[in-house]
């Protein structure tokens, strides 16, 4: 008989962190969905792109640093990598944009600190702010949702155009038709309008809000999807939105003219999906509940800030980043108070 | 059905629980041969009271508990124990352990028992006691003796009994079973718990998936007349985990480090019910138990009444296993309980399942991913910690941080790693990490204990340095004293009685010998030096030849002086020693007598020289009557010349009388001290000796006072005696010091050996001195009586100081309600004690010498304060540290300087001679003290220093104990340092 030995508990529930990674990349779907409807082939290209350049990335280091390929790959975290990068680069982005993005993500921000799990920044959010500085006019050359493409209704640049455009065989000025500044970028750069006349005068706040708040509705929908699939807990969105509408609602109350609505702050750039694909990352985050919830306000609070107030248009990758800086040190204070403990323990413990 | 709380976290696992429950308890069959692990609970290993060889009979008790925590154990069938010894027992190391091993006759032929008819008539320590017998331990999975968690102490006071029926571990039916079946055992057993443990209330926990067990459970309560509720919780495990329990059932969170008890709950199994039921009242000791035999391996899940003992493999063929598809044996439930290899593993008070699972239904363990901190583990901790965390500083070995996120309240309920979306085995890292913890602990107190024993030991060596360097001057300062007082009184008192004086102005036969003896010791040594340096070559030869020559010609002059005083004392030996005479007679006697009977026999045997033999005896006849004759004649004459001073005889008399009382008093409590088994029998046998020792010494004092004229002339003989053996004791200790620290500098393997001779010597040591101060005062004592007075009322007044002076903080302390109060309390007490003591001692002592004017006592401007000892002896030190680096700059100093400097060394050395004084009064006032106490300084240090050498011996047979015998070494450690901080508590009050 050969009985086998191991330790207590026997049993495991089903589930793996592959699992919670394709439910990740199930929920992003809806919003994939509206975002390819409103701008086009671009962003499933880029998505597709990053996928190739993500799985080419992670086995090379595996490779490298001597693992096995086989099994890290089917942990899909590359894969949640690329598709959350996919959908933060603007759907025209040349293809060595993205190229060194997902090295940036895979090699520099995961890898080089030790892989899955170790990495103290979201790779996606490295990578996409390091692309943000360096190259600005590629990152802010937004496509045009398709409402402002053309009065005839449903127009936008056709599949294979896109990749070529992607890959360089067509010039960017060719196609200057299909792109725009997003909104946030036109409030920004709003000059000395007040943001009712801006909202009025500009065509994108006029007319292309209406693109973003689809998409924003759709990858609510996918957060509330995993939030019921319990992926993560509710402490981190609600956190984000909540500070972040809070926030904006008193400055909009006193100064409606000065500042976004709360509305508009909620539903444009990255908001929702920040809030519920990259700052519930759990392997930056704070990680008890009540540090997620302070974790998660801090994001709101930054976003708010430097869009206001700072020279970038969105902030969710800043904030994000910032974030997750403070992460180890929200951690030290938000133990939770442990079964049969008068209070919770605070921070390190002196070494004695 | 009343409200139920909530606890944090929790699993579902599939139940499993539908398989076994489909069939009846079925009793398990007789297995041929039963192994009885003598540690099936928590505590000490129960004790075999068979041999191999003996019959038993089913229920006979065949271990006995040994100490407060441990299980008696009982042969569940008779048969014939076959072997004791060990056997692999059902734990996860899948380790050996000593078991009893029975065969059975196949009889199971019952032992004679009965249960008792009335459980209440019975007192309640008799009961428990009743129960602790029977073997009855918790059946839930700990084991812990039920008989210690029904017999709780005064300051627990049980509002709330829960009956734990939660059975909350997936597949686990054994409980369920038990309850549906047998539910008035059950609520019999309830009963009796109730009576000793008297709560207020009683609450049977129970998940709400055992519907049929509730229902059989209400249906036996029905005529109870108990306060029980059963109160339904919803299923989710670890709601059986007894914190969890407790939680649910009563909103009360058991704080970290705390049982129940101290929340005023006790926690108990069903089955534990059950088992105190049938002991009671059936007189069955728990020799059997339900278990669960489940699992996918087996065609019949069910649950099996199975005798302690029983092997694994007899369930599962009674089960029906299919082997081609066992794949992993699981011992309790999935989520705690362990694996093992082995069928032949048995059954024992605590399996409560065995699970045969196939390799689907628990699979291997899928190859751990990195932690991505999902926090999933986190949400079902029922300890509510961090368990991605606590994995993070367990795998990085930040032990430190662990602890800080409270590592040690997890429970080990499993219910992250079930959860843990990257398969890792957190509750292993857990157990790691806490084992690591905990070594690494036991190590720190180790080097702590090190490092305490080796100041203590540099300390104890300084100040025995210093001690010694005071006590030679004392010597010498005593012996200049006696000197003159000798001459004084040898010039004052040279008319008065001849008698008298006739011995002290002989030459000390004895001191002589002791001075040719030491002179020649050194020159021994000094030649051994002498040589050694020879043979290495080593500088300063010369001046070591030159020595040995000076220490030669010394050693002949002791000597000759030694002969000289020796002739002239057989010379003038007009009044021979009356002692000697007697010994004499009484040697003649003996020659005599042995003698006789070797003729006697002779003559039986018809051997030839009879006649020789004859003539021999007349002759030994005739000496004998010689020397009685003589012994009768000087013991006359002397009786006549003197009559002894009857004011020391009176004193000896009562010394005499004291030691008496003294050794009656140290036997009584010997033989109490034997009665009850105290462990300290063997250190009192010991002093009793002793003690016996001085009695009988101070009988012979008294002796020696009486016959007179020789009791002068023993007197100093004697005490030069003394003398020399406690400074031949001393020269050994020093030698076997100096040995001692070559050999740790050499890194000898002896030194531990060699540590030992050094302490036993300077034990000797010790003793000899006492001996000798023992004799030293009893001469001193009528000539220092009003000093010694005015010392003792000095004492008194400082105890009540003292005494006012404690009283007065523990008023204000009681004023300012300070926590303190009780210990301050009994330090009140002690005080007040000392200071009566000192009082009585002060009394005594006037009260002896009445006849010294009470007024003229200079005791108020004698009563300094308290003299700090320490500090005295340090300034000596620092005084001949001084004196040192003085002369050597003396001895480098150049002509010009060297006046001044010499100047310098003799003032030097004349402070150093005061403080030496200082300290040696000081000491005098100490040792003074401590006799006025009633304690022997001597003898207690002696003890100190063996309690702490019990101390580190236990400690170190610890250190190389199994688990096994640790926890009763652990007993004994704790005893011998606890006896130990006593002793060097009352030694450092006169320190």
């Amino acid at each position: 008989m050969a009985l086998i030995r191991s330790s207590s508990p026997h049993l495991r529930r089903a589930g793996s962190s592959a699992h919670l990674m394709r439910l990740l990349m199930f929920a992003t779907l809806p919003g994939t969905a509206a975002m390819t409807f409103f701008f086009g082939w671009g962003t499933l290209l880029q998505i597709g792109w990053a996928m190739l350049l993500a799985l080419g990335f992670e086995a090379a280091v595996m490779k490298l640093r001597g693992r096995p390929v086989g099994f890290y790959l089917r942990d899909y975290s590359a894969l949640v990598t690329a598709v959350l990068l996919g959908l933060a680069l603007p759907p025209f982005a040349p293809w060595w944009l993205m190229v060194i993005g997902i090295f940036v993500a895979i090699v520099i921000a995961k890898h080089l600190y030790g892989g899955m799990g170790n990495n103290p920044f979201n790779p996606a959010m490295v990578a996409y702010a390091l692309l943000l500085v360096s190259f600005p006019v590629e990152m802010t050359r937004w496509t045009a949702p398709f409402v402002l493409q053309g009065e005839d209704g449903w127009h936008i640049l056709g599949f294979l155009d896109t990749l070529k455009l992607m890959f360089g065989a067509i010039e960017h000025g060719a196609v200057d038709a299909f792109t725009s500044a997003t909104p946030l970028d036109e409030l920004r750069h709003r000059g000395g309008l007040t943001t009712e006349e801006a909202f009025r005068n500009s065509d994108v706040l006029a007319n292309g809000v209406g693109a973003w708040h689809a998409v924003s509705a759709a990858y609510f929908m996918g957060g509330v999807f995993l939030l019921y699939r319990k992926v993560f807990t509710w402490h981190t969105p609600v956190a984000v939105l909540g500070s972040l509408a809070l926030l904006s609602t008193l400055f909009y109350m006193f100064a409606p003219d000065t500042y976004a609505d709360p509305f508009f702050h909620l539903t444009m750039g990255a908001t929702m999906l920040g809030a519920f694909f990259i700052a519930t990352d759990p392997v930056t985050a704070a990680t008890s509940n009540r540090g997620k919830l302070y974790y998660g306000a801090g994001i709101g609070i930054l976003i708010f800030v430097i869009r206001t107030w700072g020279s970038y248009p969105d902030a969710v990758a800043f904030a994000v980043l910032l974030m997750n800086l403070c992460a180890p040190f929200i951690d030290q204070y938000t133990q939770p108070r442990t079964y049969g403990h008068a209070k919770p323990n605070r921070g390190q413990k002196e070494s004695t | 059905m009343s409200h139920v709380f909530a606890f944090h976290g929790g699993v579902h696992p599939p139940e499993n629980k539908r398989q076994s429950t489909r069939t009846p308890i079925r009793q398990a069959p007789l297995p041929e041969r039963l192994v009885l692990p003598l540690s099936q609970h928590i505590g000490a290993p129960a004790e075999p009271r068979v041999q191999v060889g003996d019959r038993v009979l089913k229920g006979q008790r065949i271990a006995e508990p040994v100490g407060r925590i441990s299980a008696a154990l009982h042969a569940p069938t008779s048969g014939i124990v076959t072997a004791i010894g060990p056997h692999p027992i059902p734990h996860a190391s899948g380790m050996e352990a000593d078991c009893i091993i029975i065969d059975s006759d196949g009889d199971d032929r019952w032992i004679e028992h009965a249960g008792l008819a009335d459980f209440r008539a019975l007192g309640k320590a008799a009961l428990t006691d009743y129960i602790r017998n029977s073997g009855v331990t918790g059946m839930g999975g700990a084991g812990f003796p039920t008989d210690v968690k029904l017999h709780l102490g005064d300051d627990h006071i049980v509002n709330t009994l829960i009956i734990n029926a939660a059975e909350c571990e997936p597949y686990i039916t054994a409980d369920d079973m038990l309850m549906r079946e047998r539910a008035s055992d059950i609520v019999a057993g309830i009963e009796i718990i109730d009576y000793l443990l008297k709560p207020s209330h009683i609450l049977i926990g129970i998940e709400d998936n055992k519907p049929q067990a509730v229902k059989a459970l209400e249906k036996a309560l029905k005529g109870c007349t108990l306060n029980i509720d059963i109160r339904v919780v919803p299923t989710k495990y670890p709601s059986g985990g007894e914190k969890q329990l407790i939680k649910l059932l009563t909103d009360v969170e058991v704080p970290s480090g705390h049982i129940p008890a101290d929340v005023g709950i006790v926690c108990q199994n069903i089955g534990t019910a059950y088992a105190t039921a049938r002991a009671v009242h059936q007189g069955e000791p728990l020799i059997s138990r339900i278990v669960t035999m489940t699992g996918e391996a087996v065609a019949q899940p069910q649950n099996f009444e199975a005798l302690i003992g029983t092997p694994y493999s007899l369930l599962l063929r009674a089960a029906r296993v299919d082997t081609g598809s066992l794949f992993r044996l699981v011992v309790g439930g999935p989520m705690m309980g362990f694996t093992v290899d082995n069928d032949q593993i048995p059954v024992i008070k605590t399996t409560n399942c065995l699970i045969a699972a196939s390799p689907d239904e628990m699979p291997e363990a899928p190859p751990a991913q990195e932690c991505i901190r999902c926090g999933l583990c986190e949400q079902v901790c029922p300890a509510e910690l961090l368990p991605q965390q606590l994995y993070w500083f367990a795998k990085g070995r930040e032990l430190d941080k662990a602890r800080h996120h409270n590592l040690f309240d997890c429970i080990e309920c499993g219910a992250c790693s079930y959860v843990c979306s990257s398969a890792i085995p957190l509750v292993q890292y857990y157990r790691n990490a806490k084992a690591e913890i905990r070594s690494d602990e036991a190590e720190q107190r180790k080097a702590e204990h090190a490092r305490q024993r080796f100041e203590a030991r540099q300390a104890r060596l300084e100040a025995e340095q210093a001690e010694k360097e005071a006590r030679r001057k004392a010597r010498a300062e005593a012996a200049a004293r006696n000197q003159a007082a000798r001459k004084d009184k040898s010039v004052a008192a040279a008319p008065a009685s001849t008698a008298v004086q006739a011995p002290a102005g002989e030459p000390d036969l004895k001191q002589l010998k002791t001075a040719a003896s030491v002179a020649r010791t050194k020159l021994k040594q000094a030649q051994k030096a002498l040589k050694n340096a020879e043979d290495k070559g080593l500088d300063g030869v010369d001046a070591l030849r030159a020595t040995v020559q000076a220490l030669n010609i010394k050693a002949d002059a002791a000597q000759q002086a030694y002969d000289q005083a020796l002739n002239a004392q057989s010379d003038a030996s007009a009044a021979p020693d009356a002692k000697q005479l007697k010994t004499n007679a009484a040697v003649a006697r003996t020659k005599l007598k042995q003698a006789e009977k070797a003729l006697a026999s002779a003559r039986e045997t018809g051997g030839d020289d009879i006649g020789a033999l004859e003539s021999r005896v007349r002759e030994l006849e005739l000496r004998a009557n010689d020397a009685q004759k003589a012994y009768d004649a000087a013991d006359a004459g002397s009786a006549g010349t003197q009559a002894p001073d009857p004011a020391k005889l009176a004193q000896l008399k009562a010394d005499m009388d004291a030691a008496q009382a003294k050794v009656d008093k140290a036997q009584a409590a010997l033989e109490s001290a034997i009665a009850s088994g105290s462990p300290a029998v063997e250190k009192m046998t010991a002093g009793v000796e002793k003690l016996r020792g001085k009695y009988l010494e101070a009988r012979a004092a008294h002796e020696a006072a009486c016959t007179p004229a020789a009791a002068p002339a023993t007197s100093p003989a004697k005490l030069a005696e003394l003398k020399a053996d406690m400074d031949a004791a001393q020269a050994k200790v020093d030698k076997a010091q100096a040995a001692l620290e070559n050999a740790i500098a050499s890194g000898s393997p002896a030194v531990e050996k060699m540590t030992a001779g050094v302490e036993k010597l300077r034990g000797k040591y010790l003793e000899a001195r006492a001996v000798h101060e023992a004799a030293c005062t009893p001469a001193a004592a009528p000539a220092t009586s009003p000093a010694k007075l005015a010392e003792l009322k000095a004492d008194m007044d400082a105890a009540q100081a003292k005494a006012d002076k404690a009283q007065a903080a523990l008023d204000s302390a009681i004023a300012s309600g300070s926590p303190a109060v009780e210990k301050m309390t009994a330090g009140v007490e002690k005080l007040r004690g000392k200071y009566l003591d000192a009082k009585t001692a002060y009394e005594a002592a006037g009260g002896t010498c009445s006849d010294v004017p009470q007024s003229d006592t200079p005791a108020d401007a004698d009563a300094e304060k308290p003299v700090d000892l320490k500090a005295l002896k340090q300034q000596v030190s620092i005084m001949r540290t001084k004196l040192k680096k003085a002369e050597k700059a003396l001895q480098d100093a150049d002509a010009g300087e060297r006046d001044a400097l010499a100047h310098e060394v003799q003032d030097l050395n004349e402070r150093l001679n005061s403080a030496r004084a200082e300290l040696q009064s000081a000491e005098q006032v100490r040792i003074e003290a401590a006799a006025a106490a009633g304690v022997d300084l001597k003898q207690l240090q002696i003890d100190a220093a063996m309690a702490r050498a019990e101390v580190t011996k236990t400690e170190r047979a610890l250190g190389t104990a199994d688990s096994t015998s640790a926890t009763d070494l652990e007993q004994t450690l704790l005893q011998a340092r606890s006896r130990a901080d006593e002793l060097s508590k009352t030694l450092s009050r006169f320190e």
